[in-house]
């Protein structure tokens, strides 16, 4: 039976160091220090609606990563990963607001205090599954929302709350140029941790409960525990994800952590792939860039033939909103395991390129 | 020989159903002991009594002198008991060798935090070390060339043969083999065969067995323990077992003497195994 390796042939291991290596072969290694040193030239080229696109695409991944370990992983579900998100950020607004610690830390710190948020909401999970599950997220969701529209100490109610800029040792990160780093910075920090949590204990302990609790829990593994864990993790990077959102902003209101933005985590995920880090990455990229390429063609057809043939006008830009649901359904037709999946059979096809077999 | 694991007068009800009634017997420490019986004998749950799926209704059971009737079954793996399921129960989507890591869940020290800081000192070289373990495994049951495949992807032999790979890799002092050789040709039964005995004399585990194969069975038990409607009806070495007329009765439908057969419930069929009396 042939295994689904990407490994070129002649390419031996000798030592199990170089079998757990994140990257398999030296030329995908290359590929995202290329990647990364390109990102790090972005700001330089970009401009700021393309900036502030790519800013948007890492708080939401770094939030999406958190609901993929959950969903993905555990097997869970929760659709009320927005309000998780939107504690992170109230609550980095806060620490740095009122206890006046510095940001930088305060976005971790803010991470921290989502984790125990989403470890409280996490303890039915120890006994509910699926849809019934997800209904109690849900309980989760509008107990934060409504938590946000009243604690006015803590989100400044209706009226929102200020967020302090970004800055270490006195240097401020409050332009789309400089905020880009710290945005890119956090993701791949993110990314690299919860990659490494994959490939070890902990996380195999994750992907066992979801593919088969019962054997899971004969191999001396205790259910209630990581089911929890598993709530705290995505609150974790939610909280994460909803710090760097505030601080970006630096402005917090109780809008926009609805249930439409834990529906919209959900999509990133499901389109780039459950249980695959790098496909949040890819469905985040997804669901923030199909809004504005449906956007840039609506912009197009408008005053053209088209448009004053149908006259169209301003039912334009309910074209717009149809075309994205279409979009999403169409892929989801096409596409069910996700972008990650596609992307390794891309990969799949260009290693034995141009014969195949 | 002292005794591994000693079940006292265990029954185990659900409602109404009794699936099993006052069964006792002891395992001694390195033997390879076997439960057969027709099929709703109560095998299974004689297993997920002692693994910890099923909680006994009355009776105890001692594993190594100790009480571990109440103990969880996330316990189990520390006190050194392991098992292979009856339906097949990898995890689908992982690597056979992530499958069989799982199995060192018990022995990994690292947790999320260290576990997401692989550099740190220590717990790249802990995984390392688990894994050197994990492929002395793989290379005692032949697994090499499937240690990257997919275990939802492999053949049904296969899958058995990660299973055992995997209760192997918890180390336990007991391991319970729930029909490991079920639907397997008769050239991947002779080889699990000599897994089991070898895993029983080179690895000195005690190995506690529920097959229907009557030939591998009655090759390589040391005792065998036949079941029938939740009662023991005969424990013994395998020869003394398959004279017994009771064993006889409950395999083949024997009725020799009318006011001792047991009342066969309604739907409930004895099947007799494929070799049952050589």
């Amino acid at each position: 039976m042939a295994t689904q390796s990407l490994i070129p042939a002649g390419d031996f291991r000798s030592t199990y160091a170089a079998d757990t290596t994140i990257f398999p072969t030296a030329g995908s290694r290359y590929a995202v220090w290329a990647a990364l040193a390109l990102l790090c030239l972005a700001p330089l080229v970009l401009d700021r609606y393309w900036l502030s696109l790519l800013i948007q695409i890492g708080y939401f991944a770094v939030a999406a990563l958190g609901l993929n370990i959950l969903v993905g992983f555990t097997g869970q579900i929760s659709i009320g990963h927005a309000a998780f998100f939107g504690f992170g950020a109230f609550a980095s607004a806060w620490l740095s607001n009122n206890l006046h610690i510095p940001v930088v830390l305060a976005i971790p710190l803010a991470g921290v205090v989502t984790t125990a948020v989403g470890l409280i909401f996490g303890l039915p999970a120890a006994r509910l599954k699926g849809l019934y599950l997800a209904i109690a997220t849900l309980a989760a969701q509008y107990i934060l929302q409504d938590f946000f529209a009243r604690a006015n100490w803590f989100t400044g109610g209706v009226a929102g709350t200020h967020a302090e800029a970004f800055s270490i040792l006195g240097f401020t990160f409050d332009t789309d140029q400089r905020y880009f780093y710290v945005v890119l910075g956090t993701l791949v920090l993110c990314f690299v941790a919860a990659t490494n949590l994959m490939r070890t204990r902990d996380g195999r302990a994750l992907v066992a409960v979801r593919d088969h609790y019962l054997s899971a829990e004969m191999m001396g593994i205790n259910l209630t525990r990581y089911r929890t864990l598993s709530f705290g993790l995505s609150a974790f990077f939610a909280g994460i994800g909803g710090a760097l959102y505030a601080h970006y902003l630096q402005f917090v209101s109780v809008e926009g952590f609805g249930i439409l933005l834990s529906i919209q985590f959900l999509g990133m995920i499901i389109i780039g792939g459950l249980g695959s880090i790098m496909g949040t990455l890819m469905g985040t990229a997804f669901m923030v860039m199909v809004p504005e390429a449906m956007g840039w063609l609506t912009d197009a057809l408008r005053g053209s033939p088209v448009d004053r043939a149908l006259s169209l006008k301003d039912n334009l830009s309910f074209l717009r909103e149809m075309a994205i649901g279409l979009v999403i359904v169409l892929f989801l037709i096409f596409e069910p395991d996700g972008l990650a999946h596609r992307w390794r059979q891309i990969k799949a096809y260009w290693k034995l390129y141009p014969f195949s077999h | 020989m002292a005794e591994a694991l000693e079940v006292r007068q265990i029954s185990l009800r659900f409602g109404g159903v009794r699936a099993l009634t006052d069964v006792g017997f002891t395992v001694a420490q390195g033997e390879l002991f076997s439960i057969i019986g027709p099929n709703g004998a109560g095998k299974t749950s004689m297993i997920n009594c002692i693994s910890g799926r099923y909680r006994p209704s009355e009776g105890q059971i001692l594993f190594h002198g100790r009480d571990i009737t109440r103990e969880k079954t996330n316990a189990r793996p520390k006190l050194g008991i392991g098992r292979t399921f009856q339906n097949l129960a990898l995890f689908h989507h992982m690597t056979v060798l992530d499958n069989i890591m799982v199995g060192r869940h018990h022995l990994l020290r690292n947790n999320f935090l260290t576990g997401s800081l692989y550099w740190l000192p220590g717990v790249r070289g802990e995984e390392l070390e688990h894994r050197r373990r994990v492929e002395e495994i793989i290379d005692f049951l032949d697994l090499q060339a499937y240690r990257k495949a997919t275990a939802g992807t492999l053949s049904y032999g296969l899958r058995k043969r990660v299973e055992l790979a995997r209760a192997m890799a918890l180390e336990p002092k007991l391991i319970l083999l729930d029909e490991p050789m079920a639907g397997m040709n008769l050239e991947e039964k002779e080889d699990m065969a000599r897994y089991i005995v070898d895993l029983n004399e080179e690895f000195g585990m005690t190995v506690v067995m529920i097959e229907h194969d009557m030939g591998v069975v009655m090759d390589i038990s040391h005792r065998v323990m036949v079941l029938d409607f939740g009662r023991r009806i005969a424990l013994g070495r395998p020869e003394a077992v398959l004279a017994d007329p009771h064993v006889r009765r409950a395999y083949l439908g024997e009725e020799d003497e009318p006011e001792a057969a047991p009342v066969a419930a309604p739907g409930r069929e004895a099947q007799p195994p494929v070799r049952a009396v050589s």
